[in-house]
């Protein structure tokens, strides 16, 4: 596993106001904390129910759950595709109300792949936080001018004929992708298909897999 | 700003690399962070300042700061900034004296005013502002057709530096993988394939040229 972008670093020299150290920026975290906390400007409470939101209820299984809901429902999938936050919000979601949620639909001939080159726009709502290599220069530079290269390394292989639309997201727009159904899904029910529908298909960086085994009969 | 931060086409930073099992937040600090953030945005400063703020760090800064590190940097350089706290207060030398600085003001979202529909044909801008902007550089100076009308969504040009509240039409706009890399393009890039690039109404002229190009 790689610290290449999260920091493990044991250097102990500082530049200015930027310490290298992680317990540096660990006191400069608390240092921030404590103050805002004792000007009345933010609450323990608040600080933890959000860290608390992100590590047990905002993830990738609720857009899981819209993909499944849409594969299953052609009237669904029209909604999704005309106003994904309104789709999301009717399956009972939050969705924050300064972005618009705007889903990519890959179909036979088309795939998805969804990139912010300049920081790192995210359908967090739906998908949860980015990883760090969404985040990382590694892909936010080559996901829009080598795109194929990219979905290689992830293990996509797009079969001849099939275009790439890369989204690079710099508004105010949230982009997720609405992977194609796989073949050998046929009776399953939202909730098995939601399993196959990981985080990566819902960037563009991956294609959902049938388990080796069919669920079909292990999913009530 | 043409800042390091703007990295689409760049070279020299190797593979992308996953990480098995990714934690939601590698140290407990960094949720802290993101939280701290989350209730001063919208509040004390601005989403476009907030990005403004992670731009302007040194490059070599940027380049070897983690993603939370950047963020704290621009919670404590904005909420200085603005007055909201001191660098005397968060350094411990003074105690903390009430906030004084007043919340921002949001105003309603006007209807959405186009110039643009799909398929009209646009040339974006060339541009090398100091400022904050969200035309890539690897987009500027470049032949698109419009995909989707969106918005209208702030002007972050603007917005980054509080000169001005300009709600305006924002576009997915489509290139080629040629007009962005010419010959460098992907070798095994298809034609087909297409780059789309959320742009606001003004970073685009319209374009009337006949060619067939993209």
């Amino acid at each position: 596993m790689s610290d290449h972008d999260h920091g493990h670093r044991h250097d102990h020299k500082e530049s200015g106001h930027h310490p290298e150290a992680p317990s540096e920026v660990e006191a400069r975290t608390l240092a921030l904390e404590s103050l805002l906390l004792e000007k009345g400007l933010v609450t323990s409470e608040e600080i933890d129910k959000i860290i608390d939101a992100y590590e047990h209820d905002i993830g990738p299984m609720i857009g899981a759950r819209v993909v499944a809901r849409a594969w299953s429902d052609d009237g669904y999938r029209a909604r999704l595709l005309v106003d994904g936050t309104a789709a999301v919000r009717e399956l009972g979601f939050d969705h924050p109300a300064n972005t618009e949620l705007r889903v990519l639909e890959n179909r036979p001939g088309v795939h998805n792949m969804v990139v912010c080159t300049l920081c790192s726009c995210y359908p967090w709502a739906v998908l949860g936080l980015p990883p760090v290599w969404y985040k990382s220069a590694p892909y936010r530079s080559r996901a829009v001018s080598e795109p194929r290269a990219v979905l290689a390394e992830f293990g996509v292989g797009l079969t001849p004929g099939v275009a790439v639309n890369v989204w690079d997201s710099s508004s105010d727009l949230r982009y997720m992708v609405l992977p194609e159904r796989p073949e050998g899904t046929e009776g399953w029910s939202e909730e098995q298909l939601a399993t196959i529908v990981t985080r990566d298909c819902m960037i563009g960086v991956g294609i959902p897999q049938l388990p080796s085994k069919s669920p079909a009969g292990t999913v009530s | 700003m043409n800042g390091v931060h703007d990295m689409g086409g760049m070279h020299g930073f190797g593979a992308v690399q996953p990480e098995p099992d990714e934690p939601v937040f590698h140290a407990r600090w960094e949720g802290r962070v993101r939280a701290l953030m989350e209730r001063t945005v919208a509040r004390h400063y601005n989403l476009d300042e907030f990005r403004h703020a992670i731009e302007k760090m040194a490059p070599q800064e940027y380049l070897r700061a983690t993603y939370y590190e950047k963020w704290l940097h621009a919670v404590e350089t904005l909420l200085i900034e603005k007055g909201v706290i001191s660098e005397a207060e968060l350094s411990g030398r003074m105690p903390p004296s009430p906030t004084m600085a007043a919340p921002l003001e949001l105003g309603p979202r006007p209807p959405l005013v186009a110039r643009f529909k799909p398929g009209d044909r646009v040339l974006t801008r060339t541009m090398h502002p100091r400022g904050h902007t969200r035309l890539a550089r690897y987009a500027r100076g470049k032949r698109g057709v419009i995909r989707t009308v969106n918005g209208p969504f702030l002007l972050p040009d603007t917005n980054a530096h509080g000169t001005g509240r300009d709600w305006e039409a924002c576009y997915a706009v489509e290139f080629t993988p040629r007009e962005l890399w010419g010959d460098d393009a992907e070798p095994q890039l298809e034609e087909m394939d297409r780059i789309c690039i959320d742009l606001w109404e003004s970073y685009l002229a319209p374009r009337r040229e006949e060619r067939e190009d993209a």
